[in-house]
């Protein structure tokens, strides 16, 4: 998670978040009443902290948009113990600021075969595919969480005027490396595989490849920009996973 | 190696999956039942985690080309070897060429000593069938398929040996109640109260906690789809995505309650009535399509004394194996 240490400390934090147990071998810690500070920076903070002072016992830790959920071996460590741990963190706890590193750049073959759903975004925004397309790739945006899929990124930061409310009916596949828009998140499916986003384009890159020494292309709380390519582009540029 | 001669179902490579790759969204997967995968794997002296076959319902039928020592798992299983009925929870000599085969079943383990030598990707041997890495070939087996068996351990070759001495193909020891689950066909399993259970309206809560579904035809490894009762909260609310555990029961708007089972995601965003506890998750992973479950309500204590204890007996077993069988010791009392 730590990938690209931007650490900076901006404020301790006053913490108003909850400890609910997942079962019988995690819990979640949920911040998202914590409306006063930036949940995201939080949640990231508190990952970082707890992947490099991991208590014993703890066997993953899973960021989400507004929570950390930790996994962990009741054998070797207990709720109540973790619980302690996380309160302990939180009182020396520094907020990270927005990654400043260099965007990630994911190359993108939009409409025509590889992006079947743009002339309807275009439609349903009453504008033509090449504004939906300049407005895509003009967007600056942070990895809020990875979920659905093995690599598959929400990000957030897509511009309000291409927010759109996903397929009525979803498609069965959907092919890998498909870039996709559902409601105000924009995000691409690592592999084939059914979803409800509208498809606008295509990139060659391989979101996730196993046997990469780092299988995910996007981490939580990294940035990314879109650039458009041209269909010969995409075939000459595509990637296995 | 092992010739896949019919392969059933969904016939599929599986281990104890990938917990530690949860953050960047791998489904941690493994065995649906992993007291069973266990089990079976002690029995024939091999490490927990060795590779082994999850089998759906029946249909199998695999040919050995080399002697082997086998375990089966799981419930309501038959089988039989070269046409003779075997049975699960102990160790089983396969002869060079003989054909195992699996009739009948719900979610079999069959482990074989020396696991199934497939490569380790991200950590494990596991099958991760949505994105089509690990085991054979990120897939479910095929006919013709050619699965090769690692190296048995020292203590697989003496359990073998004792087989051999005894003229026996079935071993007289096993697994015994204290170890194998209390598989049923209309279980109850227990559950902790999630964050969303106390928004049930009433009536959703009793049925709940009173009534009994049935488990629909559209499940499988990711999540059971739970029929017979719709459920409602007082009031609907949209969630935000956050993490998710083998067991978590979902309530999506439908009104029909999914639980969560090994190839789930890592994240979920419906509301949470439960979680299914670690002891009883191999009571669900054995039902079939049209069995029934009902649903009580434990605590975390009780929940994590019983998986405790459930660790001490595996381990106790393991030990009770390895001393059975302890280089020089003649394999009896």
């Amino acid at each position: 998670m730590a990938r690209r240490p931007t650490a900076v400390q901006i404020a301790y934090i006053v913490w108003t978040g909850s400890f609910i147990p997942l079962g019988d071998r995690a819990l979640t810690v949920d911040l998202s009443d914590a409306d006063d500070v930036p949940v995201r920076g939080v949640v990231r903070a508190l990952a970082t902290r707890l992947a490099t002072d991991a208590p014993r016992g703890v066997t993953a830790l899973v960021p989400a948009v507004q929570s950390l959920t930790i996994h962990y071996d009741p054998q070797l460590t207990s709720y109540d113990t973790l619980r302690d741990h996380v309160d302990a963190a939180f009182a020396t706890l520094e907020i990270l600021r927005e990654s400043q590193a260099e965007p990630i750049v994911i190359p993108v073959c939009y409409g025509g075969e590889f992006g079947p759903d743009l002339t309807d975004v275009a439609a349903a925004h009453h504008t033509s595919p090449d504004a939906i397309v300049a407005a895509h790739v003009d967007g600056l945006y942070t990895v809020a969480m990875i979920g659905f899929l093995p690599g598959f990124p929400y990000l957030e930061g897509l511009a309000p005027t291409l927010h759109t409310p996903r397929r009525s009916t979803p498609r069965t596949a959907v092919p890998a490396g498909s870039v996709g828009i559902g409601g105000g998140s924009t995000g691409v499916y690592p592999f084939t595989s059914p979803g409800g986003w509208h498809i606008i384009g295509r990139t060659p890159r391989a979101l996730f490849a196993p046997q990469r020494q780092r299988p995910s292309l996007l981490q939580t709380g990294d940035r990314v920009r879109f650039v458009a390519i041209t269909p010969a582009a995409l075939r000459s540029l595509m990637e296995q996973p | 190696m092992i010739r896949v001669r019919q392969p059933g179902v969904q016939t599929t490579v599986q281990d104890l999956g990938r917990p530690t790759w949860q953050h960047v969204g791998v489904p941690v997967g493994g065995a649906m039942d992993a007291q069973a995968h266990r089990i079976a794997n002690l029995l024939i002296g091999n490490a927990h985690d060795a590779a082994t076959l999850e089998c759906a319902l029946g249909g199998v039928a695999l040919q050995f080309t080399t002697t082997a020592l086998v375990a089966l798992a799981g419930r309501d299983i038959s089988a039989s070897l070269d046409g003779t009925p075997i049975g699960p929870w102990r160790a089983i000599r396969v002869e060079r060429g003989a054909v195992l085969a699996l009739h009948t079943g719900c979610r079999t383990t069959i482990a074989i000593a020396g696991g199934i030598d497939v490569p380790v990707v991200l950590n494990a041997r596991g099958t991760s069938l949505r994105a089509a890495f690990g085991g054979w070939q990120g897939r479910a087996l095929r006919r013709d398929d050619e699965l090769p068996i690692g190296r048995p351990s020292a203590l697989a070759d003496r359990i073998r040996e004792h087989l051999v001495d005894a003229r026996r193909t079935i071993a007289s020891w096993g697994a015994g109640p204290d170890l194998v689950p209390a598989y049923a066909g209309a279980p109850t399993v227990r559950i902790i109260e999630g964050p969303q259970l106390a928004e049930l309206d009433d009536a959703s809560r009793a049925l709940l906690l009173d009534a009994t579904f049935r488990l629909a035809p559209d499940s499988d490894r990711m999540g059971y789809r739970l029929a017979g009762h719709a459920l409602s909260l007082r009031t609907p609310r949209e969630m935000v995505s956050s993490g998710v555990t083998a067991g978590t029961i979902q309530l999506p708007p439908g009104g029909a309650p999914i639980v969560l089972m090994a190839d789930r995601q890592t994240t979920g965003g419906y509301p949470r009535l439960g979680d299914v506890i670690t002891v009883d998750l191999p009571l669900l992973a054995q039902l079939r399509a049209g069995d029934s479950v009902r649903f009580a309500l434990t605590t975390l204590e009780e929940a994590q004394s019983h998986y405790r204890r459930t660790e001490h007996e595996l381990s106790r077993a393991q030990r009770a194996v390895q001393l059975r069988f302890a280089a020089g010791a003649d394999g009896t009392y």
